[in-house]
């Protein structure tokens, strides 16, 4: 039966729901980002653990991806360039009470290097805790990228008490923050760690919430409920930036949108037929129309990327008439529909995607059209992600658009000797090699001389740049908005923290 | 009665058969490379590559001939064992079983708000069929049918959230958060159910024992009281169990939408990141609570309307 009361209790109930509105000015900083927590797992989570400031690393980057003191305060390098000496901060602690000792860390790194995970591609022969706050790291050949590898989040220090075997069962790590409630996939909560061995925060309390979508995010920040809300779609950047609401901070990331070009292709396999498609792309009309800010790749790397961007490289170019130019000089000729034609076969490629970044399939569809200009027939196939290395290892790939990140560890070494190696790489080139640049990038692993690996850098992207085993196409920009509440917030380029341990409230 | 409950038991089974089946098919064939998509899953794409790939393939076996998989599969189902996430490593009863707390308190929510908002509305447009509220009701309803959750979800956070300030977008934390995604909800729920409490309405007022009720004397809540509400309900809960199909197609949107921790959001996630054990485990269990609820209807019905009990 249906009576009044039962009615009126339930609305009773339902008014009862409508809690308080705002969580903003209760001196918690609500953070917002589009990473779900999958798990307690550094391999699968991590980059948020130390994005919040609860998790540290041996050593940390500064802006400029230079390697500086963390958990380790000092270091240095044998004479054959073999054995890395590490001295760890005196009054470091985990969340635990546990000190940060050479044993600990020792530990964790030896558990990180059995994971997936660019550590476990290093050449370390072992790591061994030679004293109370001493660390040692033998290499089997000289290394100089180690301390790079070693400021990625796969490679923080967990306290020992937080394994089980190799499984990760608490996280208990040493940095500002810990651990104070943790829900995934969706969120976590953090309080200032009192007994924290460095500068200590201003803020107390934060909240980490993931939320996957863009429009969500914009509004959440928009009607003040979160306080740093991490990437923006374009649409919500532009009306945001114009709200007083909040403040809205962009910063060009060592992230590249590109094109993966098969060089075993027969009609890529000309140098010319590649800078043909390179001269046919108008970078800057695109950048503006689909990423909506001045975004045109001018080379590989962006000039966030300090030491790895040459400013002196002469710029890729958009020049349709001079594209058509070099096609014809390799035989190609119109057809009646326009295409261009060699012994019968059309000029014909498949286009791989994908729309996890929504932004992919949108220029795949402006190339297209570009392409077609000069006589280039593009099909376009957004799919999965993973179609792209599945297909690079089949052999099968045409050509793959793809955004590529350069700053998994802040020296794009790493990701240089994964992707353009002598084999290609998954996410670099498809069989493409130069003996100059193989020479260039092994010598960049052994060397540490700052001039020279200046040169060898050089030498590797003008090769990049001349060869074209990939097209640059745009440089992306990381976009935050930011309560007016919060003063000292910034953008990490290098996207390892949000910056808590900076922030403050405005008086 | 307990014949009608005895039915929905064998329909379950064969619902959890089926579904068994057809999740093992459909992710199958779902397209891209399963090691990869998992090991992108799992580490994200950035970092994915053939060895991290493998690894996930070796893991995992992934590599075992489909009929072996699939009876392994359905003798882990009988013993309800649904295993563990391929990406979180957490066991999918653990996982499913939280996000069904959440999916159900929002669902719950959802049908009483759009229980007080559509049938008040609709016995009321049916009472005075043609009338100005009935003629703008048609159009509302029509309206918030025709538009996709994720519009009108965009609406109400406007409207309640930016505009008037009275609850925050989105979250997990507090009450608060629920209402917005349950609003969303419950609107697209109203607008079918007030139309169907109209038609209903109008039926029973215009039948001999109502216009007799009228003429004896009673007020007009009266005889809506002993002869309508009841005649009215039975209809209005029936079609509820219809309405489960739409709620929970709903919760999938809205829960992305209003990031909300429940089963249709980890649902779409388990998809894109090919994690099978968890994609079988959520449907499975969307598959029993589909039959659950409308044994629960059953019931309703049968307590609401006598002639039921006598047959």
């Amino acid at each position: 039966m249906i009576r009044t009361p039962t009615i009126l209790a339930a609305l009773a109930l339902a008014i009862s729901l409508s809690g308080p509105a705002k969580s903003a000015g209760d001196g918690v900083v609500d953070i917002v980002a589009p990473f779900e927590i999958k798990g307690m797992d550094p391999t699968t989570s991590g980059d948020v653990f130390l994005r919040m400031g609860i998790v540290e690393t041996l050593v940390e980057a500064d802006a400029e991806g230079r390697p500086i003191p963390a958990l380790a305060k000092a270091w240095s390098l044998s004479e054959d360039g073999k054995l890395w000496t590490f001295e760890l901060q005196p009054n470091a602690r985990f969340h635990d009470g546990a000190p940060v000792d050479a044993k600990a860390v020792a530990n964790a790194l030896e558990i990180a290097r059995g994971k997936p995970g660019l550590l476990s591609k290093t050449p370390i022969q072992s790591i061994d805790a030679v004293g109370d706050k001493q660390l040692t790291i033998r290499l089997t050949a000289p290394f100089a990228p180690l301390l790079a590898f070693l400021a990625e989040s796969r490679a923080q220090v967990l306290a020992p008490s937080a394994y089980t075997g190799s499984d990760v069962k608490a996280i208990i790590g040493s940095g500002p923050f810990k651990l104070t409630g943790f829900a995934p996939p969706q969120s976590l909560t953090v309080e200032r760690n009192p007994d924290y061995w460095g500068a200590k925060p201003q803020i107390e309390k934060a909240t980490y919430l993931s939320v996957s979508r863009a429009e969500t995010r914009a509004l959440m920040a928009e009607s003040g409920d979160a306080d740093y809300v991490f990437n923006l779609d374009p649409a919500s950047r532009t009306r945001l930036s114009k709200s007083n609401k909040v403040k809205v901070l962009s910063v060009s990331i060592p992230r590249s949108v590109m094109l993966k070009v098969n060089a075993g292709r027969d009609v890529l396999a000309d140098r010319k037929a590649r800078e043909a498609l390179s001269l046919a792309i108008d970078r800057e009309g695109l950048a503006v129309a689909v990423l909506r800010y001045p975004a045109a790749a001018t080379q590989l790397f962006p000039p966030s990327l300090g030491i790895w961007h040459d400013k002196d490289l002469p710029p890729l170019a958009y020049e349709p008439e001079k594209a058509k130019a070099l096609l014809a000089e390799l035989g190609w000729t119109p057809g009646a529909d326009g295409i261009l034609q060699k012994d019968g076969k059309p000029f014909a490629l498949t286009l791989t995607t994908y729309p996890d970044r929504p932004e992919l399939p949108l220029i795949a569809a402006v190339l297209q059209d570009q392409m077609a200009e000069i006589g280039v027939s593009l099909t376009i196939n957004s799919t999965n992600s993973s179609e792209i290395p599945a297909k690079h290892q089949d052999g099968s790939l045409d050509l793959g658009l793809m955004a590529r990140n350069f700053a998994l560890v802040p020296d794009p070494i790493g990701t240089m000797l994964t992707d353009y190696g002598p084999k290609g790489g998954d996410w670099g080139a498809m069989n493409w090699s130069n003996p100059d640049f193989d020479a260039a990038l092994s010598k960049l692993t052994r060397i540490a001389d700052a001039a020279e690996g200046a040169e060898l850098r050089r030498e590797a992207v003008a090769a990049i740049q001349n060869d074209l085993p990939v097209i640059p196409i745009a440089w992306y920009q990381q976009t935050v908005a930011i309560s007016p509440k919060l003063e000292g917030a910034g953008i990490d380029p290098y996207e390892r923290s949000f910056g808590l341990d900076k922030m403050r409230w405005a008086e | 009665m307990i014949r009608l409950l005895f039915g929905r038991l064998v329909q379950a089974a064969l619902v959890a058969l089926m579904v068994g089946l057809l999740t093992f098919v459909m992710t199958r064939f779902l397209p891209g490379d399963l090691a990869y998509r998992i090991a992108a899953g799992r580490y994200g794409y950035d970092i994915v590559d053939s060895a991290a790939a493998a690894k996930v393939a070796a893991e995992l076996s992934i590599n075992q001939p489909a009929l072996v998989a699939l009876g392994q599969w359905m003798f882990d189902l009988v013993r309800f064992e649904f295993g563990t996430s391929l990406i979180s490593g957490q066991p999918v009863w653990e996982e499913v079983s939280t996000q069904l707390g959440h999916t159900l308190k929002l669902a719950a929510v959802a049908i009483l708000l759009s229980l007080l908002i559509g049938p008040p509305l609709g016995i009321l447009a049916g009472l005075r069929p043609g009338g100005l509220l009935d003629r703008s009701l048609i159009l509302i309803s029509t309206g918030m049918r025709a538009l996709p959750q994720f519009v009108v979800g965009l609406g109400i956070i406007i409207i309640f959230s930016l505009t008037l300030g009275l609850f925050p977008v989105a979250g997990h934390d507090h009450p608060g958060h629920l209402v917005l995604p349950a609003l969303t909800l419950a609107l697209g729920l109203a607008a079918v159910s007030n139309r169907v409490a109209r038609d209903a309405m109008r039926s029973v007022s215009e039948t001999a024992f109502y216009t007799f009720g009228r003429t004896k004397g009673l007020s007009e809540w009266e005889v809506f009281r002993g002869h309508g509400l009841r005649n009215v309900a039975v209809p209005i809960i029936t079609y509820l169990g219809v309405q489960f199909v739409y709620l929970i197609e709903g919760v999938v949107v809205v829960e992305t939408l209003f990031a909300w921790p429940g089963i249709g959001h980890a649902l779409v996630h388990a998809i894109f990141g090919r994690d099978v054990p968890m994609i079988q485990g959520a449907a499975f269990i969307m598959g029993l609570l589909f039959v659950a609820l409308n044994a629960l209807v059953d019931a309703l019905c049968h307590l609401i309307d006598p002639r039921e009990r006598r047959t």
